[in-house]
């Protein structure tokens, strides 16, 4: 299974319509919605939290959070 | 305020640019209040909307949505369910950036349902060329229904529109809801919900039942029906998520009409700085280098306005000494007050400087990053990426610090951030290290460039911080407290400081120390003035004992006057306690004169070396270091016959300095933030304790 937390570097994904429940209210509120393409633009050095592009938000979040979030993988 | 003030609340997301606007329409005019009941501040400021209308304009702080996931952001859900009271707002300002206007317009559709008048300034609209953004206003007017102006508000642009439509949008007093978007999801659920009480809006009644937060005009039974909706938390939950989604359908089919980004005609500079400031090791590198940048320039850029400060006052007390008539009263302003006010000023620069960096770091967009990146490190030891501003205010000052972990939604993570935090290195520890450090450290050099006596102060910061993270984990391990630890931070845009936000932050900071800080300082200074100033009836006869013992025959006037100041305070009531604590505190290596600087630190731990002086009869003209360092040299131990600050005493003094809580203003300021008595005591006897056994092991091992 796919999460934000399993893309790389520079990956994109789109956010599964089935992640919607396990999606953290505020983040649902800040732009990370069903549908959404998730960009991973960074990981910290100790590999944990990751910086994201989502829906015109850049956001760091932590990996707990991100793992639990289905992401569906782009073909490039 | 005049009463016919219409009273705007601005509201944004954080990095919108509110402040700007709001420093932009309030200017100097602005004024820190607190909320009643919690401690956010409360900013507001008053603005000439035109020849006749004035507004007062109230900041709220910056938040992505009504739904609170801190302190900060529960003000602004208070301010708004309170139509009832005189302060709710008659215009609500809605602060948007133009390239995040998507999910800024979650907030805006929101505070809209609120069935509020509002007026949607879309901000930084200079950039929008280079981000490829075009607007089309009228449409966007029509589509939202309310009065929208484009602005740019560190380049002063349209301001004058903002305050036009404040203008119009109070006259018309046009109030609906953007997108009721509760009636879409379940019709029949929210009608009932509705039927409760149909003075409030929809959304309002919802509020109330998701935040558990209701206005005074909800009734009693009002209040019951609107619980029972709570109890069925998972729906409550879902409905919540299909609402956002709901909100977003409705503005993205307004910006599709309005707001076009042609993204090819984007220019990105945000990746390439993040790919430096993020990067695994210059990432640490740089922020290595701001923090060595940031102590360095807090050491050079103050140490003038100190010493400046330091001679003034003293100046100010001689002058007062001559000129004022003798008395008690006199005595209370020469001796209490006017030292109490300077050892407030003197912490001045340092704090200051201190905010400068802080607001600079914020505003440039480089916290976020440097949050980023200690997030998992902090983690560890039971804190939050955002403990690190806390952690570095700390070494100016642990009051700034402490009020600026609100913006840390766990709650466990932001007590454990403020338990810890008075053990980093503040100000007022650095005069008590740099004396005792000149007199038990060799000023050698170590590795042939190194000064030793540097050396050791580094050390002394570097244990602060260490024991910091310690007490953290262990605070972390043994602290029972359940609290959901949900971290989420937005990588904003980086931008050059605005010197008039910069400059306006730190003005208020610093008043908000002055006043806040300083009048504790100050009491207690006037307090230990007293105590230090009388006592029983050996106290009174302390001069005529000295004026006739035979030895003192020989001394000249200003001698013997120093010797009687010095009697005098050995009998005055301080003296008394400071006898009193002597055997608990003899096994660390200090005496009952230790012992009187040890409890007048209280008042702020820099007054040590000012006590110390006045026991060892310094004369208060020469009251420069090398007179108190030469006397405390020559001081002996009575019972060993060597020195009193020799090194094992010396270092077991800086070990409790580094440790022990002295500050009853950080106190005062915990119980504050933590509303109970509970936190400050654990730090006051916790630390302290540590301080005690850390000091006797450290003597008796050395001596």
């Amino acid at each position: 299974m796919n999460t934000i937390a399993s893309l790389g570097i520079g990956e994109i994904g789109y956010i599964s319509e089935g992640a919607l429940e396990h999606i953290p209210l505020k983040l649902l509120e800040m732009g990370c919605l069903p549908g959404a393409e998730v960009e991973l633009i960074q990981i910290a050095p100790l590999k944990d939290p990751i910086y994201i592009c989502v829906n015109g938000s850049h956001l760091a979040i932590r990996k707990e959070t991100a793992s639990q979030i289905q992401i569906l993988k782009s073909e490039f | 305020m005049a009463k016919n003030d219409i009273k705007v609340a601005l509201i944004g997301n954080p990095n919108t640019g509110k402040t700007s606007l709001f420093n932009q329409l309030t200017g100097l005019t602005q004024k820190v209040g607190n909320y009643p009941g919690v401690t956010v501040d409360k900013k507001k400021g008053t603005c000439k909307l035109s020849a006749t209308q004035n507004a007062v304009i109230t900041d709220l702080p910056g938040t992505y949505s009504i739904n609170p996931t801190s302190i900060d952001e529960s003000i602004v859900l208070k301010t708004l369910l309170k139509k009832d009271i005189k302060e709710s707002p008659d215009v609500i300002l809605v602060v948007a950036d133009v390239e995040n206007l998507k999910r800024n317009l979650l907030l805006f559709s929101q505070i809209k349902d609120l069935e509020i008048p509002t007026v949607l300034a879309i901000n930084m609209v200079d950039q929008m060329s280079r981000k490829g953004i075009s607007i089309d206003l009228t449409a966007l007017k029509e589509e939202l229904n309310t009065e929208v102006v484009l602005i740019s508000a560190r380049k002063n642009k349209g301001i004058r529109n903002v305050k036009d439509a404040i203008i119009k949008c109070h006259v018309a007093a046009k109030a609906s809801p953007m997108c009721d978007a509760n009636y879409k999801i379940d019709p029949e659920y929210f009608d009932k919900l509705k039927a409760i009480n149909p003075n409030f809006s929809l959304y309002e009644l919802w509020l109330m039942v998701t935040q558990k937060n209701f206005p005074a005009a909800i009734s009693k039974k009002e209040k019951a029906q609107l619980l029972s909706f709570n109890k069925d938390v998972s729906r409550l939950k879902k409905y919540q998520h299909k609402e956002t989604i709901y909100r977003y359908q409705e503005i993205n089919k307004v910006l599709k009409k309005t707001y076009i980004v042609d993204k090819s005609k984007a220019t990105d500079l945000r990746s390439k700085f993040d790919k430096v400031f993020t990067h695994k090791i210059f990432g640490y590198l740089i922020f290595f280098a701001v923090l060595l940048l940031i102590f360095q320039s807090i050491f050079d850029w103050s140490s003038l306005p100190m010493d400046l400060i330091d001679t003034t006052f003293a100046e100010l007390s001689d002058f007062a000494r001559n000129n004022l008539p003798g008395g008690i009263l006199s005595d209370l302003i020469v001796e209490g007050i006017i030292p109490g006010i300077g050892g407030v000023i003197i912490f001045i620069p340092q704090i200051a400087i201190l905010f400068l960096f802080v607001a600079v770091l914020e505003e440039t967009g480089y916290m976020s990053r440097v949050v980023f990146l200690m997030d998992k490190i902090m983690r560890r030891y039971g804190m939050n990426g955002k403990s690190i501003i806390p952690l570095i205010s700390g070494t100016a000052c642990a009051i700034p610090a402490i009020m600026a972990t609100r913006t840390i939604s766990s709650w466990k993570e932001r007590l454990i951030t403020i338990l810890v935090v008075p053990f980093t290195t503040c100000s007022a520890r650095l005069p008590v290290y740099a004396i005792l450090i000149s007199l038990i450290i060799p000023n050698t050099k170590i590795f042939g460039f190194y000064n030793l006596q540097a050396f050791t102060l580094l050390m002394l910061y570097a244990l602060g911080f260490v024991t910091a993270i310690l007490a953290a984990y262990i605070l972390q391990k043994t602290l029972k407290i359940k609290s959901n630890s949900f971290f989420v931070v937005e990588m904003p845009n980086y931008k050059l400081p605005s010197i008039k936000n910069v400059a306006l932050d730190v003005l208020e900071k610093t008043k908000a120390f002055v006043f806040g800080a300083g009048k504790i300082i100050l009491a207690l200074s006037v307090v230990l003035w007293f105590l230090a100033s009388n006592g029983p009836a050996s106290f009174k006869n302390a001069e005529e004992n000295v004026t006739n013992n035979v030895e003192n025959r020989q001394l000249s006037a200003t001698e013997l006057q120093q010797k009687i100041g010095s009697a005098k305070l050995e009998n005055s009531y301080i003296g008394i306690m400071g006898k009193t604590i002597e055997p608990a505190i003899k096994p660390l290596g200090y005496d009952w004169k230790v012992g009187i600087a040890i409890i007048t630190s209280f008042a702020a731990r820099e007054v040590f070396v000012g006590t110390l002086a006045t026991i060892y009869s310094v004369e208060a003209e020469d009251e420069n270091t090398t007179t108190i360092k030469e006397k405390m040299r020559s001081e002996i131990n009575p019972e060993t016959g060597k020195q009193r600050f020799n090194f094992p005493a010396g270092m077991s003094l800086l070990v409790f300095y580094a440790f022990a809580m002295q500050c009853m203003a950080t106190l005062a300021i915990v119980k504050r933030e933590t509303k109970t008595w509970k936190w400050p005591l654990i730090q006051l006897f916790g630390m302290t304790g540590l301080a005690y056994v850390c000091s006797l092991i450290i003597y008796q091992i050395l001596s």
